[in-house]
């Protein structure tokens, strides 16, 4: 990983321009400026129009109903993660591939779908509907179905990350920590974790990112009442209907920065995650195949 | 083992709950919920800013009147949308929504609402009118005077989908109503103007308000068919000095609907608020603002005080021509309808 | 897959870990995704096959797949290039690319495709270029391209790095002290290397894209058989409350992602044993 490489194992200086640039090409046409063009729109009439946006108190009704559904949302899934990488890579079992390939299944699947299904479940012609209608329950168009469908398109974070790094890890510090007397939850509590917490980390971010700005699920099953069920991408869209353009790209440019803080706190995850690994690596040299 | 497993279910299903429970623990955003009363209004795009002043409006009579401390609360989407949504259980206690159309699905596939809500409130529970007319950029450059204009050469139409979007139903009804008053006029020559319009259509966007910011920021087409009162907002909001309003000879009388949601208000208490405040666009008050909004008022005197910023138009009425939503739309727009014939392939 | 060969119950909680994945997994996703099958099966085999066979829905199918498999290609040729210079390079704002890379997945996906459209369309600012070059980008099939490539751009640059990173230089010296040129080094030792991990970075991004609805709607203009996607029919269907039909629509549409899902799992699980064995 030292940048000093021999001449024989890296390209002549114009080769290595011409990729970078032929790379950042591809990244300005895609990525550059359309990012870009959030903050240029956003700062379009001035900063006092761009700070204006988030005065707004359904703005910050917005914020808050989006922390609180991420909060909800993703521990969970947390959980799930850790307990299907536990079960899929320290175990032997039939049907492991199609079990992964399920998990997978909601990023996939589109968000127009991942909101019908739970109108389907939830919803008052649906499944479950007439016997939560009798119990006034409220599942769809309030707080839980909103929290459903943003666990439903974050479901495989988590567990994909993981499963990934336990399967390199193998489990010999697990056994090593049994026959030495431990119980399971000593072992995992122990051994596990500390072991895979950049991995969890990781992961966990990814899936609040992916919750923070989920768009398509959640307004199918929010219900778009202001002030009360429409999360931050959903007031984006009702600003941006509103022709309140700087409005709704000064939050979308917030959305941008928060992204790129918690993306930036990942990259810091990683680089420690991959010096454990580094020390796990020649700690336990016959893992390296 | 066994135990195991069991506790894992258990797990499981308390993970669940815990998404359940949350709803009942956290407060609406209303600290003092108990003492107001919340009625929610579902209603289509376009309607934001009059609900808004209506809105505030009523709640001040509300108040005065019974000192009940009254919050309205809006959801808004594509007029379609919203009727699903409150069938499958969005509890709102009144709808106002684009076309009769939706009202009736909601009332036929939930029994939310009754049967006959049409003839709960005067002029068929639709208290403001409106009609479509053409948004040009300004100076009319391509010199567009009526629907016949939008199918010559090199004229881009702006509208939005009519499977997706209540407003579009008007204007390909619109147009369809003015091609049979044209000399010779059949089904066969207003389907074939309709099919020859649509060609002349770049982007089909999902909702009314889509069409009008691909209109007017992006830049695209040469005329959007809207609504007048959105025509007319999007001047004022976007920019007097880039677009003007062109009223076709004939347009079609678009006649958005309202009701109260039977069941949602029977269960929260909200009948007599809910009916209330339905009546009050019916008020003087409250056709004020409808016309202040653009929206044609039913009342004759208002009528006349705002008839300057209304141009005169030929409004044809879908019972007239149409013989009704339901066939109207079951005809044009269900799949397999005539509209779907215009993209049919091999055409 | 290193216990392979070990006794694998040594280690306890498999009740428990898989109880719980197998119960939050049925709850959460396949319970609820089970109904579209419930509700597409009121409409009877025949019928369920005509709805989703129509012209219309072909062609759907057609430019989902076809749109998402040539931006799905985009991003692997890109994101390997990418992928390279993030890892093999040393250059000024590397990290700070490094971190934007994953920006389109946490994006909302109508601001991105709000944000394409405004840049894309023929006013906008590289729209205008291309259409001054006779190509419009927005409000057609490009349209749907540019949004899906968008939204998948992180996927490959994601799964090649680590492993660029991870391989072992003294390969590659041995290769050039045998007097292989540079590119034939990346050639014949490199690239079978990160083939998997290519191959898997795709079938992701391209699975991503299948589905894909908030941002595409915005750019894609939306007319019935040349920019309709799958998932804008199966919002028209449920338009006019036509349940039955959206779901079959959507069955045929979930059908495709697992499959694809299934291969991305079996290619890896093949590669992983391949190195194993090696």
């Amino acid at each position: 990983m030292s940048g000093a490489r021999s001449r024989e194992t890296t390209e002549p200086a114009w080769v290595r321009r011409l990729l970078i640039g032929g790379a950042l090409a591809y990244l300005a046409l895609f990525l550059f400026v359309p990012i870009g063009a959030v903050f240029a729109e956003a700062l379009k009439k001035g900063i006092p129009a761009y700070l204006a946006a988030f005065r707004d108190p359904y703005t910050l009704k917005a914020f808050l109903l989006t922390i609180l559904v991420t909060v909800l949302a993703v521990p969970l899934n947390v959980l799930f993660g850790i307990a299907a990488a536990w079960a899929i890579t320290k175990f032997r079992f039939r049907g492991k591939n199609l079990l992964i390939t399920l998990i997978d299944l909601p990023f996939s699947v589109s968000p127009v779908i991942s909101g019908l299904i739970f109108v389907l479940l939830f919803g008052n012609q649906g499944l479950l509907g007439p016997w939560l209608q009798e119990r006034e329950i409220r599942i769809i168009f309030a707080l839980p179905g909103i929290v459903l469908a943003t666990i439903f398109v974050t479901f495989p974070f988590v567990a994909r990350e993981l499963i990934a790094l336990m399967q390199t890890q193998g489990s010999e510090e697990e056994e090593a920590a049994l026959s030495l007397g431990a119980n399971g939850w000593q072992t995992f509590w122990r051994v596990t974790l500390p072991n895979i917490r950049w991995g969890l980390l990781y992961g966990a971010i990814l899936a609040t990112s992916r919750a923070i700005g989920e768009f398509g699920a959640v307004s199918v099953v929010s219900g778009h009442i202001r002030g009360k069920t429409n999360t931050v991408p959903l007031h984006i869209e009702i600003l941006y209907n509103e022709y309140n353009f700087v409005g709704a790209f000064a939050i979308a440019s917030l959305l941008v920065l928060t992204a790129l803080l918690t993306l930036g706190v990942k990259t810091v995850v990683q680089r420690r995650a991959r010096a454990e690994q580094d020390r796990l690596g020649s700690a336990a040299p016959e893992q390296t195949p | 083992m066994k135990r195991r497993i069991l506790l894992a279910l258990v797990l499981g299903a308390l993970a669940s709950a815990l998404t359940l429970i949350a709803d009942r623990a956290i407060p609406n955003g209303t600290a003092h919920a108990a003492v107001k009363t919340v009625l929610l209004n579902a209603s289509y795009d376009p309607t934001r800013e009059l609900y808004q002043d209506v809105n505030a409006a009523f709640a001040a009579q509300w108040k005065a009147k019974t000192g009940q401390n009254l919050e309205i609360q809006q959801s808004h989407g594509g007029s379609g949308k919203q009727a699903r949504a409150v069938i499958d259980g969005l509890e709102a206690d009144v709808v106002t929504l684009a076309l009769a159309y939706d009202i009736d699905a909601i009332a036929k596939n939930s029994g939310l609402i009754a049967a006959d809500w049409q003839s709960r409130l005067p002029n068929a529970s639709a208290p403001y009118t409106s009609t479509i007319v053409f948004l040009v950029r300004k100076g009319n450059p391509k010199g567009i005077k009526d629907w016949g204009d939008l199918v010559k050469p090199g004229v881009e139409v702006i509208t939005p989908n009519p499977k997706t979007s209540g407003g579009a139903r008007w204007n390909y009804l619109a147009a369809w109503a003015w091609a049979l008053r044209q000399p010779g006029g059949n089904d066969q020559t207003a389907q074939a103007f309709v099919t020859e319009l649509f060609k002349h259509v770049p982007v089909l966007d999902s909702g009314a308000r889509g069409s009008t910011t691909t209109f007017t920021e992006r830049g695209i087409g040469d005329v959007l068919l809207a609504w007048e009162n959105e025509a007319v907002l999007a001047i004022r909001v976007l920019g007097p000095e880039k677009f003007e309003i062109v009223a076709p000879s004939v347009s079609i009388l678009a006649e958005p609907s309202v009701t109260w949601v039977d069941r949602v208000t029977k269960r929260r208490g909200t009948e007599a608020v809910a009916k209330a405040y339905l009546e009050f666009l019916y008020t003087d008050a409250g056709q004020e603002l409808a016309a202040k909004h653009y929206y044609r008022p039913r009342n004759q005197a208002i009528a006349a005080k705002y008839a300057a910023q209304f141009p005169t138009v030929e409004l044809v009425t879908i019972d007239g021509v149409f013989e009704g939503w339901p066939k109207a739309q079951k005809r044009h727009f269900d799949d397999g309808g005539l509209f779907d014939r215009i993209y049919q392939p091999g055409r | 897959m290193t216990t392979r060969r070990r006794n694998a119950r040594v280690l306890p909680g498999f009740g428990l870990s898989l109880g719980f994945t197998l119960t939050y997994l049925g709850l959460i996703v396949l319970f609820p995704l089970s109904l579209l099958f419930w509700k597409s099966a009121t409409l009877g085999w025949g019928e369920f096959w005509a709805v989703a066979t129509t012209p219309r829905a072909l062609a759907a199918y057609r430019i989902t797949l076809g749109a998402s498999f040539i931006a799905a290609s985009i991003n692997m040729g890109f994101g390997l290039l990418l992928a390279w210079v993030l890892t093999r390079y040393r250059w000024k704002g590397r990290q700070f690319v490094d971190a934007l890379v994953d920006l389109p997945f946490a994006l909302p996906t109508a601001v991105s495709g709000i944000a394409l459209t405004a840049v894309y369309s023929k006013h906008g600012v590289i729209g205008s270029k291309l259409e001054a070059l006779g190509i419009q980008a927005a409000f057609s099939p490009i349209g749907i391209v540019l949004a899906l490539t968008f939204i998948g751009l992180p996927f490959v640059v994601r799964t090649v790095q680590p492993v660029l990173e991870d391989l072992e230089p003294e390969v590659e010296e041995a290769a050039a002290s045998l007097g292989a040129s540079r590119w034939q080094v990346f050639h014949r030792v490199l690239l079978p290397m990160i083939l998997p991990a290519t191959l898997t970075g795709f079938a992701l991004a391209f699975a991503r894209a299948l589905g894909e609805y908030g941002s595409v709607v915005f750019i894609s203009g939306n007319m019935p058989m040349k920019t309709e996607i799958a998932s804008l029919l199966i919002m028209t269907k449920l338009e006019q409350y036509d349940y039955p039909g959206a779901t079959a629509i959507a069955v045929m549409m979930l059908g495709a992602s697992f499959v694809l899902l299934l291969i991305i799992n079996l290619l890896q699980w093949h590669a992983q044993r391949h190195r194993v064995s090696r």
